[in-house]
């Protein structure tokens, strides 16, 4: 967009909206249409909570008020990226795009662009000059389609990756000698059956919110920006987390039926998250420093067999994954989070290979989402596990890790890799005058 | 094509509210014309004198007389050119009457000696309730080229169309599969106001999932059907191609009575990007003969047309986007130039053939030149 307010809106996303609002002094604001902390909030809770009991029902309620800020606002900025320890949001839109560009200018340009969109979206404001109000014989800056809609706790999070440093032998940007070492190409796993145009990517941008309308809104007005500078190569629908990074809530279910993520990473566990997720200063030296505050990003498209799944025995179905289906409880166990004993499980039960204990201690911030794109043509769902996990180094976390899983997980007979992309995750945008990815094009 | 009509039914209706919005300026100075609301026009072979320059708006009345020694016509245009009446072969020394409903606003008045050119011409004035439009001359002269432009691949049309018809009359099924897409190309380059001809539009370029209930299929893309799918010419098919030309000849002669205003011509650029990205880049515009690379171009062309026209408004409003426009249309440009295959008779390769990589990279192309065009009427409008 040619479109530029002038305005610092961008610190508008941590704080009052009304006043945010006041200040820049152009179209209404989500939230303004609603009343700020009105009965948009109020709205945005109970339709978010009534979500949430529609799909958890008796039992698996979850407590009361645990939605109260479901309609809100995250900050966007910060010494880290939201969306990653953030309590995981209901719902996904994520993007991978190619850089149609060889002008790095204009790439940076860009960058800013989409940083000062992105701030106003999770702010729950309009692009631009909005979505209304604008010149008649003009097509609006902002689509619209989230107008009256509360913030939504929209995270959106940005990532690079490897063909950005380097393409076909080409040092595209002038950044090839900052990629970092952990920012390897995923070696191939035994098993993958990777689509191409599902896979990789120059940028991505993860969108998560807790209505869905307003994570595509944010991925379809970026897209938007960004025509001839950039062009999706490929995007994600998800719905049902499939993890939380929130203990103190249920644990979600996955297309299999069962509970997943029991043992993830507390969003709030800050030391888990030094260690395992954000990559350190000490450790981020020289052309890597950018990195620094930082994680790595894996995404993987897993096609889930439903079919021949829900033909599966219970019992089978339990000993595949190494738990019990009702309660989510490790073979032998009570509770779901009773310590499990490995070695009362099956050797190739998905828990037993995926434990930290089988990985010397190695730990991965899952943040995957399911997902249903009607179905394959041949009367199948084509359903799965968007699986989506931040580590500090990837050769410590998924590689080892999914070479386990590749070679003897049994749950391999359900599933299959169909998508695969890897990124770099820099630090948080620390402030208005900060935009994604500037420390490395510094 | 049905969203394709009703998209240049919105432009129009747009730009009708655009000069509405605008005229609220010119004041009745309550001069008349000639005796009785006539203008008297005096036509000779060298000079066009009228009774009166000024008149009030409403029901006017011009009466012609040739003086001259060569057949004249007489027309009156509305800023850029369109024909707000117009009457041809009027011989040396006789004299005709020609009537219109004149809203008020410039015009200009052109005898043309010999009915050749632009014309010998005055400017005169209709002034009252209504008032005029005062636009950038730089945009009346866009509007006008444009118009032109537009006759122009009319006019190129006809013999191009004229000899695929023959080819279908004589039953020469390869004959007319070479001669097929090029006889499109002018009506693809203006497509935007070929359309706003409600009538024509789906007598000529309608395709078999765009028909009415009831409406009898005619046009390009029977003939396409017959030619690709069939593989033969039918009785029926030949009497179709009498009917394109007829259909096509009522299009050449109306089409300077179109309206089209800077606001409409920027539109019709970017509606000749939605063409392409919803029928052609996709297959479905020739899904016969798969010549939707031609179409796509000529598209193109015509959509760069309205800009480079358009362009020293915008050039001077939003330098940015000319910038951006100028370097999409170098890209796409060179994009299509990949498909250029000079062995087939269209001089494109057959879009069967482009995989599904190649698409999308057309596709995004299209996306990249078509969002910015789709700010080129807020840079007209705005113009100072």
């Amino acid at each position: 967009m040619t479109h530029d307010d002038g305005t610092p809106t961008e610190n508008t996303a941590t704080e009052d909206g009304q006043a945010a609002q006041t200040a820049n002094g152009r179209a209404p604001s989500r939230r303004s249409l609603l009343g700020w902390g009105g009965a948009g909030l109020a709205l945005g809770a109970v339709s978010a909570g009534g979500t949430a009991a529609a799909l958890r029902t008796g039992d698996d309620a979850r407590p009361a008020g645990a939605d109260a800020t479901a309609g809100s606002a995250i900050a966007f900025h910060g010494r880290h990226q939201a969306g990653i320890a953030s309590a995981v949001q209901d719902r996904l839109h994520f993007a991978s795009f190619d850089v149609t560009t060889d002008d790095r200018d204009e790439l940076i340009a860009l960058l800013k662009e989409w940083t000062k969109a992105a701030a106003r979206m999770t702010a729950g404001d309009a692009v631009g000059g909005g979505a209304v109000g604008g010149l008649a014989e003009a097509p609006p800056d902002d689509t619209g389609e989230a107008l009256g809609l509360p913030p939504s706790r929209l995270t959106l999070t940005f990532g690079i990756g490897p063909t950005l440093f380097e393409k076909d032998g080409k040092d595209r940007f002038g950044i090839k000698a900052r990629r970092p070492e952990a920012l390897i190409d995923l070696p191939q796993f035994p098993g993958d059956n990777l689509d191409k145009t599902r896979s990789g990517g120059d940028l991505c941008v993860q969108a998560c919110a807790d209505d869905p309308q307003v994570a595509v809104h944010a991925i379809r007005n970026l897209a938007r920006i960004g025509f001839g500078k950039v062009a999706i190569r490929w995007s994600q629908l998800g719905f049902g987390k499939t993890s939380s990074t929130t203990p103190d809530a249920q644990t979600p279910r996955n297309m299999f039926g069962f509970k997943d993520g029991t043992h993830n990473l507390a969003g709030t566990d800050t030391a888990a998250l030094d260690k395992h997720v954000w990559v350190a200063d000490g450790e981020a030296k020289g052309k890597e420093s950018w990195m620094a505050g930082g994680s790595y990003l894996v995404a993987r498209r897993i096609r889930m067999h439903i079919e021949t799944w829900d033909r599966t025995s219970l019992q089978e179905q339990e000993e595949i994954f190494g738990r019990n289906k009702g309660e989510g409880a490790p073979v032998g166990k009570k509770h779901e989070r009773d310590t499990p004993h490995l070695k009362s499980m099956l050797p190739t039960a998905h828990v037993r290979l995926a434990h930290p204990d089988s990985n010397g201690g190695v730990r991965i911030l899952r943040r995957g989402y399911s997902f249903t794109d009607g179905t394959d043509g041949l009367g199948r769902l084509d359903a799965g596990l968007f699986f989506l996990a931040y580590q500090r180094d990837v050769r410590q976390g998924f590689v080892p890790l999914q070479k386990r899983l590749a070679a003897t997980d049994a749950l391999n007979e359900y599933i299959q890799h169909v998508g695969s992309a890897v990124f770099a995750v820099p630090p948080g945008v620390r402030n208005a005058d900060d935009w994604w990815g500037r420390a490395l094009f510094a | 094509m049905r969203a394709l009509r009703s998209s240049a039914v919105a432009a129009i209706a747009a730009a009708t509210a655009v000069t509405s919005v605008a005229g609220c300026a010119a004041k009745n100075d309550g001069k008349g014309g000639g005796g009785k609301g006539t203008i008297e026009v005096t036509a000779t072979d060298s000079s066009c004198e009228l009774s009166a320059k000024e008149f009030p708006a409403g029901h006017v009345r011009f009466a012609v007389q040739n003086k001259g020694s060569k057949v004249t016509e007489v027309y009156v245009y509305a800023p850029g050119d369109r024909i707000v009446t117009e009457r041809e072969n009027i011989g040396p020394g006789t004299r005709t009457e020609i009537t219109a409903e004149i809203k008020a606003g410039s015009y200009e008045i052109a005898c043309k000696p010999g009915m050749k050119g632009d014309g010998i011409r005055q400017k005169v004035t209709a002034s009252g309730k209504g008032a005029s439009t005062k636009r950038d001359p730089k945009l009346d002269a866009a509007v006008a080229a444009y118009r032109k432009y537009v006759q122009e691949q009319a006019d190129q049309t006809l013999p191009a169309a004229q000899k695929f018809a023959d080819a279908v009359k004589d039953g020469d099924v390869e004959a007319a599969k070479k001669t097929y897409a090029l006889s499109r190309v002018g009506w693809e380059r203006t497509e935007p106001v070929a359309e706003s001809f409600g009538d024509i539009d789906p007598k000529v370029d309608v395709r078999a999932d765009g028909l009415e209930k009831g409406q009898k299929w005619t046009g390009w893309h029977k003939l396409e059907k017959s030619l690709w799918e069939e593989k033969k010419i039918s009785g029926d098919d030949k009497k179709l191609a009498d009917q394109l030309i007829t259909d096509l000849k009522d299009w050449q002669k109306r089409v300077g009575k179109a309206e089209i205003t800077p606001t409409s011509m920027a539109n019709g650029a970017k509606e000749l990007l939605d063409e392409v990205a919803t029928g052609k880049v996709t297959g479905e515009e020739e899904r016969y003969s798969h010549t939707d690379l031609l179409d796509f171009h000529a598209n193109v062309e015509g959509a760069e047309k309205a800009y480079e026209l358009l362009k020293p408004v915008v050039g001077k409003n939003d330098p940015a986007l000319a910038k951006e426009l100028d370097k999409q249309f170098k890209v796409i440009g060179e994009l299509l130039d990949e498909h250029r295959d000079s062995k087939s008779a269209d001089g494109f390769a057959s879009y069967d053939t482009v995989g599904k990589s190649e698409r999308k990279k057309l596709s995004d192309g299209v996306n990249a030149l078509a969002e910015p065009l789709s700010k080129l009427a807020a840079a007209v409008a705005t113009a100072k």
